[in-house]
């Protein structure tokens, strides 16, 4: 008895040590829709990054001759009413509508996470900041969206450039107008957080507050963080869509998913197969994006992965 | 219960002032002239008398406080009037469009019917739909139903409206011809024939819609089911020796019910805001298209009036949230 017991204590002991974050990877892989989804988000955003360069035809070219045509071995995706390939475009348009959406998650990841700790922890700010994050959450987001859009759509590309410059807008708006789920997610956990033993311990040792917040307070709310992050993306891409399917997002001739669905409207009637491409690009991502979160969540709560 | 309603109204009204402040000077502070699309031929003396009949040589404080009067006073007055037929509001200054000339309230009130007709209706019917395919697949829970519940809710609010909507067109306008692809707002239903045609138009944006609002309404309703149906109450009530179905339509439905019918009722703004998108797929001429159309227009006075409209709706159902939470929850009034 006493024998197996020492065995199997040894048998412990010489385990390699595992890290939290291979138990977290193991709950994951169980869950297949967020493999699947993982997978398949993997493969978005490589294509996009690398499609272009391998891609022999570019996403301008225009060839007259060939304009309207159904899809075949040149051109897999068909071509546009200028003759421009839009397995080419659909790239490109890629490469824009993940880089708004990861760019626009960090930054509300960040605003978001700053704003709830720096409730969470400190106590005379609490209620300020969360009363400011309940104004926000009150505001009409998608109809300010397009009018703060609207309104500072010329002076920003004066200033930057017409591509750079309403890329810099709508990631920033969509940033500032979607952390406040983050930030009310963040303040909970550390509020919690701010209760145990070890942050007792880590305060009477004298840590700084700074020390305090980058060292035990931040890596103990990343899970939350890393679900939101997800969450982000997909809300992203989506609202970066819409705007440019309401014509208010980037101009025509700089394609992103959305805008290629808003061009392929105008043609509906005669060529119905054409809104398919970059709608089905956007519903994919976003649910592979949306089935991580899924997985994500599952195998960050402690609650669930023992089972 | 009176006590707590009181102090949500009260909160209410900084909120509305803060958001009317928001809107306001975003639109004050951003770039651009109210002027810019008068002719150049036009003098600058007279473009100076333009500015001053629209107020604009007034600092920022006194325009901003006389929109809110116009908003908060003049607008209901002339709406007691238009109801009453009382003639108080004669004389007054009502928010003036740029683009029509006309009072910004006429217009909103002739667009509101179509919203209401096709957001309204789509949010009951997505949320009649929603509640029983939560309750369901949580009593189910794993099953196939769920399996399935959760991938179509999953679909739901993945796939964004406006490629749901494009796709019906195609499919049921373009190859089938079942259903118009422009909604038709001068029909006028008077018999038979022309409900048909009315339904017929409906379908469409309402199912796109619909199914965007039960995929979100079923996840809670699925949630908030799971969390009780393990709770001790639970036990108790099938140990009594009650039926399966009393327990679970009287005692966990009813429980489960109340964060629900709280996040039905914050959904509505946003299906407002949200539907804006579908109005524009399917041409349907209310708020969200006439958002749209005044931002085009740069007709600034008609985009503040609409975004705050929006605004006062968020607020509103926050509100009415906050209060049946109340009701519902006698735990949350007393705190």
């Amino acid at each position: 008895m006493t024998e197996v017991a020492k065995k199997s204590s040894v048998e412990q002991a010489i385990r390699p040590p595992r890290s939290q974050w291979w138990d977290v990877w193991d709950q994951f892989k169980t869950h297949k829709g967020a493999l699947v989804g993982a997978a398949f988000f993997l493969f978005i955003v490589l294509a996009v990054i690398i499609g272009p360069y391998i891609w022999h035809i570019g996403y301008e070219t225009i060839d007259i001759r060939a304009r309207n045509q159904a899809p075949s071995f040149a051109h897999p995706f068909g071509t546009d009413q200028l003759g421009r390939d839009t397995f080419a475009r659909m790239l490109k348009g890629g490469q824009t509508s993940v880089a708004v959406g990861v760019t626009a998650m960090a930054l509300s990841l960040v605003f978001g996470t700053f704003i709830g700790v720096v409730a969470g922890y400190f106590k005379k700010l609490d209620g300020p900041l969360m009363r400011f994050t309940d104004l926000f959450l009150a505001l009409p987001l998608l109809p300010l969206l397009l009018v703060i859009i609207m309104l500072f759509r010329d002076p920003l590309r004066a200033a930057f450039g017409p591509e750079s410059g309403i890329f810099i807008l709508i990631v920033f708006v969509i940033g500032i107008t979607s952390w406040m789920q983050t930030a009310r997610i963040v303040r909970g956990d550390v509020l919690a957080l701010k209760e145990r033993e070890f942050i007792l311990a880590a305060r009477s040792i004298g840590t700084p507050n700074r020390r305090m917040i980058t060292r035990h307070l931040l890596p103990n709310v990343l899970s939350p963080i890393m679900v939101s992050a997800t969450l982000g993306i997909a809300n992203a891409i989506i609202t970066e869509s819409a705007l440019s399917f309401l014509g208010l997002g980037f101009p025509s001739d700089f394609p992103t998913w959305g805008r290629l669905l808003f061009d392929a409207t105008d043609y509906l009637q005669q060529y119905p197969e054409r809104v398919i491409w970059p709608g089905l690009a956007i519903s994919l991502t976003v649910l592979a994006v949306n089935y991580i979160g899924d997985g994500l969540r599952d195998a960050l709560d402690p609650r669930i992965r023992g089972r | 219960m009176l006590n707590f309603t009181i102090r949500r109204l009260l909160m209410a009204i900084p909120t509305l002032l803060f958001i009317s402040l928001v809107i306001f000077l975003l639109l004050e502070l951003a770039p651009g002239d109210p002027m810019a699309n008068v002719p150049l031929t036009v003098p600058p003396d007279v473009k100076e008398k333009m500015r001053e009949a629209l107020g604009l040589d007034q600092p920022t404080y006194v325009r901003f406080l006389k929109w809110i009067q116009q908003f908060f006073w003049v607008e209901p007055i002339h709406l007691i009037d238009s109801l009453f037929g009382t003639h108080w509001g004669e004389g007054m200054q009502r928010v003036i469009s740029w683009q029509t000339r006309s009072p910004v309230m006429d217009i909103v009130a002739q667009r509101i019917p179509q919203t209401l007709w096709v957001v309204g209706l789509s949010y009951v019917l997505g949320a009649l739909i929603a509640v029983p395919i939560g309750v369901i697949s949580a009593y189910k829970q794993y099953s196939i139903f769920d399996q399935l519940g959760t991938f179509i809710s999953m679909i739901g609010f993945s796939v964004p409206t406006f490629f749901t909507g494009v796709l019906l067109i195609v499919i049921f306008s373009v190859y089938l011809g079942w259903f118009p692809s422009i909604y038709d707002t001068t029909l006028k239903v008077h018999d038979w024939h022309t409900f048909t045609l009315q339904v017929k138009q409906m379908i469409m944006p309402v199912f796109v819609l619909a199914l965007y609002n039960a995929a979100q309404i079923s996840r809670f309703m699925r949630a908030s089911m799971l969390d009780n149906l393990n709770q001790d109450y639970v036990r108790t009530a099938r140990a009594k020796g009650l039926s399966e179905k009393v327990v679970v339509v009287v005692h966990v439905l009813r429980n489960s019910m109340i964060p629900v019918v709280t996040v039905i009722a914050l959904g509505v703004p946003q299906v407002f805001g949200g539907a804006i998108i579908t109005e524009q797929v399917f041409k349907v001429n209310g708020l969200g298209q006439l958002l749209i159309t005044a931002i085009n227009a740069n007709d600034l006075p008609m985009v503040q009036t609409l975004t705050f409209i929006f605004a006062i709706l968020i607020v509103l159902f926050n509100l009415i949230a906050d209060i049946l939470y109340g009701v519902l929850d006698p735990r949350i009034r007393y705190d």
